[in-house]
């Protein structure tokens, strides 16, 4: 974030002007919301640890031990094992690295195309405009899951074929989004003013108007991560997501987990909380990060 | 109004159409074609078969003409025929219909009855204790995967009551108690998540109308908090939350096709599932299409509704 110079501020008290720096911002952001920097927090744990995961594992997540099969949380296996004897607390640490990178993944793949497409079919209107935005309703009066489940029937099962089936949802919502708000930066006088410069279409869409979509933009990819985390969760328990050996949450709970979970509740009990707090994390940071940027949609 | 309703009513038949093209393009996409996806796991092939079933199928012509096939027989309501059990598809989807439309109906049933009187509640206690409880256990709700919340629920159910609803389908003509219990959980682990989106739109609906002035004047005239908060102010603040329901309801078929997996309801939804896993692709793209048709007609409905709640929408589009 760029260094911003301290705006004057109309205040009769003598108390030394704030500077906003990009810490400044941060620190405010955190006073003003302290949920939402608790989610991002959260965010940012989760994410290091996908990093980490390696050093954070006590266990190889996908070696199997027969003598050690659905142990119960222990000194050595801290959140149990599984039916295979894999210990869970170190798969879910790969499973962040997996779950974290498919829902960051798509939702920027579907959010930057269709912020492209958004920008293109604001910007230019007219037919463009028009079909772009009948294939978005079709899009987007499919349910999400079913579309995603349709994209990995046509695809089949990989990493990449399920980061594009979970992005292909997302891409409707994203070019409304950017849309929305090009239609309106559009009209403003500073955009007329590049025009008469002779700026060009592309010049004025992509130099002008997306730096001012920057705002609505971020509020959408916080919103649309959680959803991302929850269709890669979904997909992977009906067994059509992030395949084997990857150890992903939703793939750890998936139907042969529900087979023994009367024996081991800690199968399903624990990558079912690490699921739900991703997304309540982002769920958090979302709406903060809404309410702050983009205050026509505070509450909603 | 006429005009109204004759311009939803076209939308949806173009978006319909639409669909069902990207749906075929979408399964056209897969790669290889269909026969070789249902001989891939017979391991022996004979071509002769193979040829005879491209035929059946129609996949020696032209992709048009599939497509026009396609809608033909979509439009006399042939769905093709199941390759896993070898019986017309629509045998197959017709008992499971009454099971996904029960479970979606019990869903948005607990999602309306749980999300309206909570949201309403969190508005007019707006800042309180009450309201960040209620706000916090919104979101929580939001962020757990509903299968999961179903699987959790069978789990306490067993650890406390030493109890579980049926696991395989109970009709509700043999034993009416028996299929509700069965139903009431799923719907519960469904419902709460679009609940707690319900809940969400109802507050801040209701927070936008609680400050207008009609709400203060009807505070002025002494009116009981119950007449303002539900006759007065939910009146004019239902449009967007009837927005959601029907947004929400596409989004719970989705959902049911996970739960119907953990409780095991012979569904639409998890049959869907079923036909994806056997790679019985013909079915795939009839159930895919009957879902976008049950979503585009629920959209419409909201649609109308629309104009029977606020009489506005009416005139203006006169």
């Amino acid at each position: 974030m760029k260094m911003q110079p301290a705006k004057p501020e109309l205040s009769l008290s003598a108390a030394p002007l704030r500077k906003h720096g990009a810490s400044g911002n941060f620190f405010r952001f955190c006073r003003e919301k302290p949920l939402g920097a608790l989610g991002g927090m959260l965010i940012l744990v989760m994410v290091i640890t996908g990093v980490f995961a390696e050093r954070l594992a006590t266990h190889d997540p996908i070696r199997t031990d027969a003598e050690h099969t659905l142990a119960r949380p222990n000194r050595m296996h801290w959140l149990g094992t599984d039916n295979l004897g894999r210990d869970i607390y170190s798969r879910i640490v790969y499973g962040a690295r997996v779950s974290l990178a498919v829902g960051i993944t798509s939702t920027l793949l579907g959010a930057i195309l269709g912020g492209i497409i958004g920008i293109l079919s604001g910007y230019f209107g007219g037919w463009l405009d028009l079909i772009t935005q009948r294939v978005m309703d079709i899009l987007q009066g499919l349910p999400l899951l079913i579309l995603a489940l349709v994209m990995t029937a046509a695809l089949g099962p990989s990493i990449g074929n399920v980061i594009v089936a979970i992005s292909v949802p997302i891409l409707p919502r994203a070019q409304r989004v950017i849309r929305g708000s090009v239609l309106a930066i559009r009209e403003f006088a500073y955009i007329e003013a590049a025009r008469a410069l002779g700026v060009g279409h592309i010049g004025i869409a992509f130099r002008h108007i997306l730096p001012n979509t920057v705002g609505p933009f971020i509020v959408l990819m916080t919103a649309q991560f959680g959803s991302a985390i929850l269709v890669e969760a979904a997909l992977s328990f009906l067994g059509l997501g992030v395949p084997e050996p990857y150890p992903s949450w939703g793939r750890m709970l998936s139907v042969s987990a529900a087979e023994f979970a009367r024996k081991a509740p800690w199968l399903v009990i624990f990558p079912g909380s690490a699921i739900s707090l991703a997304v309540f994390a982002s769920n958090l940071l979302g709406d903060a990060v809404r309410d702050k940027l983009d205050p026509r949609l505070r509450g909603a | 109004m006429r005009i109204y309703l004759l311009q939803r009513l076209l939308t949806a038949i173009l978006t319909l159409f639409g669909m069902s093209v990207v749906i075929f393009v979408l399964l056209r996409l897969a790669p290889g074609n269909i026969v070789d996806v249902l001989f891939a796991s017979a391991g022996f092939v004979d071509p002769a078969a193979k040829e005879a079933i491209s035929r059946e199928l129609g996949l020696d012509q032209p992709i048009l003409v599939q497509y026009g096939r396609w809608l033909r027989d979509l439009a006399r309501g042939e769905l093709g025929k199941s390759y896993r059990y070898d019986i017309p598809a629509w045998q197959v989807i017709k008992p499971r219909i009454p099971v996904t439309a029960e479970l979606a109906v019990l869903a948005l049933l607990v999602a309306v009855f749980l999300g309206v009187p909570t949201g309403v509640l969190s508005a007019v206690r707006q800042d309180s204790p009450l309201d960040y409880v209620l706000r916090v256990v919104g979101l929580a709700g939001l962020s757990m995967p509903s299968f999961w919340l179903g699987m959790v629920i069978i789990l306490f159910l067993v650890s406390w009551t030493g109890w579980i609803p049926s696991m395989t389908y109970v009709s509700p003509f043999e034993d009416l108690k028996a299929h509700l219990l069965q139903f009431l959980f799923p719907a519960l682990a469904v419902g709460y998540r679009s609940s707690a989106l319900i809940m969400r739109i109802t507050r801040s609906s209701m927070l936008d109308v609680l400050r207008e002035d009609y709400v203060r004047t009807a505070w002025a005239k002494g009116q009981r908090q119950w007449v303002v908060v539900f006759g007065h102010a939910l009146a004019n603040a239902t449009l967007p939350v009837v927005t959601v329901i029907g947004i929400e309801f596409a989004f719970m078929i989705g959902g049911l096709v996970v739960t119907e997996t953990v409780f095991n309801l012979p569904g639409v939804a998890r049959y869907l599932v079923d036909a994806i896993l056997w790679r019985d692709y013909p079915i795939v793209q009839n159930l895919v299409m009957f879902i976008a048709i049950v979503v585009v007609l629920a959209n419409l409905t909201v649609d109308m509704l629309y104009g029977w709640l606020d009489p506005r929408i009416r005139y203006e589009t006169r």
